[in-house]
């Protein structure tokens, strides 16, 4: 049920970025250059997805545990410490140089663009890179052993 | 604006919502694509199975829309493997650094009214507007 579910929401979510055309790399770029012929869309997305989930997710947070699972794995930290600055810095630099963020490039493997297959195993490789780096460092204190969890 | 679409944007979003509170009622997970891709490839992970699910949706989702007539245009990218592989590297390394991408950050952090995750999508909204400005009026490609 738990799989299901899953992929039922993988889905749903992937229709959405179909519909709302930001599996387009032309349409986000739009959105991103201010400075040119500016396409407003992606705002209209982001608004949209808010405007249902926000209340969503006060409905979610008011019950005790989720339908399919024991409880809720609800992110803990709220800090803005160094490496969320930098690495939203760095997801800022490529998803503008090309326009694509994990969801649309992984849903885009199914048109099976040799473009696309680079561009998301040179993602992976990336992750990979910091997960091995974040491993060989050791660490400075518990709290941050810590917030070191794996997901 | 000439190409701006907002039903269709106002749809799609709802959709993608929608989907964030789906998973979080059902599964308890966050709807975050890079952190659900990002567990498939750590080796320490347990928890496999709900995260190829929902990819496995989210890749079958334009299929499903071509054999229904509503066919995805391959995406256009760069015409450079350089840049691409360097945007692929920055978007993988930067969302494991950062804790998240557009999805868990901009749409399911945002809801929670998460400080961190406000944060995050503010700062790579501003170097990604900075990066195309430069790539496309300051080096004019």
């Amino acid at each position: 049920m738990l799989m299901l579910a899953s992929f039922l929401c993988g889905l749903v979510f992937g229709a959405g970025l179909l519909i709302s055309q930001m599996v387009q790399p032309t349409k986000v770029l739009a959105f991103l250059d201010v400075f040119g012929a500016w396409d407003p869309s992606l705002a209209v997305v982001m608004i949209a997805a808010l405007a249902v989930s926000v209340p969503g997710f006060m409905l979610a947070k008011g019950r005790s545990r989720p339908l399919l699972a024991a409880h809720g794995f609800w992110p803990t930290r709220d800090d803005i410490d160094r490496p969320l600055v930098a690495g939203s810095a760095l997801f800022g630099i490529g998803w503008g140089l090309v326009g694509l963020c994990p969801g649309p490039a992984i849903e885009s493997l199914a048109t099976l663009s040799p473009d696309v297959f680079v561009f998301v195993l040179a993602m992976a490789g990336g992750m990979i890179l910091h997960d091995v780096w974040q491993r060989a460092r050791p660490a400075k204190s518990p709290d941050e052993a810590l917030a070191r969890r794996p997901g | 604006m000439a190409n701006f679409t907002p039903l269709s944007a106002a749809i799609g979003g709802a959709l993608i919502g929608f989907s964030a509170v789906l998973l979080m009622l059902l599964t308890g997970r966050i709807a975050g694509i890079s952190g659900i891709f990002g567990g498939l490839l750590n080796p320490d992970s347990r928890d496999r199975g709900w995260r190829i699910a929902f990819i496995a949706g989210l890749i079958l989702a334009p299929l499903l829309a071509g054999w229904i007539g509503y066919g995805m245009p391959t995406p256009k990218l760069p015409p450079s493997w350089t840049v691409i592989i360097a945007a692929g590297l920055l978007v993988g390394f930067g969302s494991r650094m950062g804790d998240g991408c557009t999805s868990g950050h901009g749409i399911c952090g945002i809801a929670r009214l998460s400080g961190r995750s406000i944060a995050a999508t503010v700062i790579f909204m501003l170097t990604a507007v900075a990066t195309i400005a430069i790539t496309r009026h300051v080096l004019g490609s």
